[in-house]
């Protein structure tokens, strides 16, 4: 007996809270995230109750004007049995929401900060380059990787000619 | 509402056919574009450096310019 009361509340989601301990022990407080919930999603089109639970009077007439010949409803009755039964239309809850843009903004903005980070660290925590980034010691590896004829077929030295002591143009 | 059955067999047979040959035909361009852009050509530039290579030549040069540890330049 207490379980028929129970699903006669199904779907009357003001009813929820109203039950209340009786004598001894009573019915539990039947909380509102077990009754059937009224969602909007794309893979589960019809949901378990519809979204309008209480009717004001004229939705109460159009219920009953919808039991008739559906022919003999306007357009705009129409779409007021539809909000009735759901929130969201399939184009209203699918639309993209513009959240990308504040994603790409921020990593726009973040990258942006990363950079005076780098900055900041070059000029007051890293120390002098070594003293091989000389141009003058660089003049030197230079030389020496011509005397060794790094890559003569295709790469360094192929570049380098050495008859007139000069880069090839 | 009497719209035609949608196709319920065969999809993955049917895209094969489609993208097979091109898959097939691409990677063969690909690949001829590498063999032409980059092989050749290095194979041509290694047979015409060593058509008139001289190493006796060079190496003396290299010794003249003093990389080497087992031979010193000559005059020392």
């Amino acid at each position: 007996m207490l379980a028929t009361r129970v699903f006669r509340l199904v779907g009357n989601r003001a009813l929820s809270t109203s039950i209340c301990l009786r004598g001894g022990h009573g019915v539990a407080k039947v909380e509102d995230y077990t009754l059937p919930a009224y969602f909007d999603r794309r893979e589960s089109p019809l949901p378990d109750i519809k979204f309008v639970q209480q009717l004001s009077p004229e939705q109460k007439s159009l219920k009953e004007k919808e039991k008739g010949s559906w022919a003999a409803l306007s357009k705009e009755e129409k779409i007021a049995l539809y909000r009735i039964s759901f929130k969201e239309s399939f184009a209203e809850m699918n639309k993209g929401t513009g959240e990308w843009k504040s994603v790409v903004a921020g990593i726009f903005f973040f990258i942006g900060f990363t950079g005076l980070v780098v900055l900041w660290q070059r000029k007051y925590v890293y120390g002098d380059v070594p003293h091989t980034f000389d141009p003058e010691y660089k003049q030197k590896e230079v030389q020496r990787m011509l005397d060794m004829r790094i890559n003569p077929v295709e790469g360094f030295s192929a570049k380098w000619d050495y008859e007139n002591n000069a880069w090839k143009k | 509402m009497s719209l035609p059955k949608p196709a319920m067999r065969g999809l993955l047979a049917k895209r094969l056919r489609f993208h097979l040959p091109i898959a097939f035909g691409l990677s063969l361009i690909a690949a001829a574009a590498f063999k032409f852009t980059v092989t050749e050509p290095r194979k041509q530039a290694y047979a015409d450096f060593y058509k008139h290579y001289d190493s006796t030549k060079e190496f003396n040069a290299m010794r003249e310019a003093g990389v080497f540890e087992s031979v010193r330049p000559t005059g020392k």
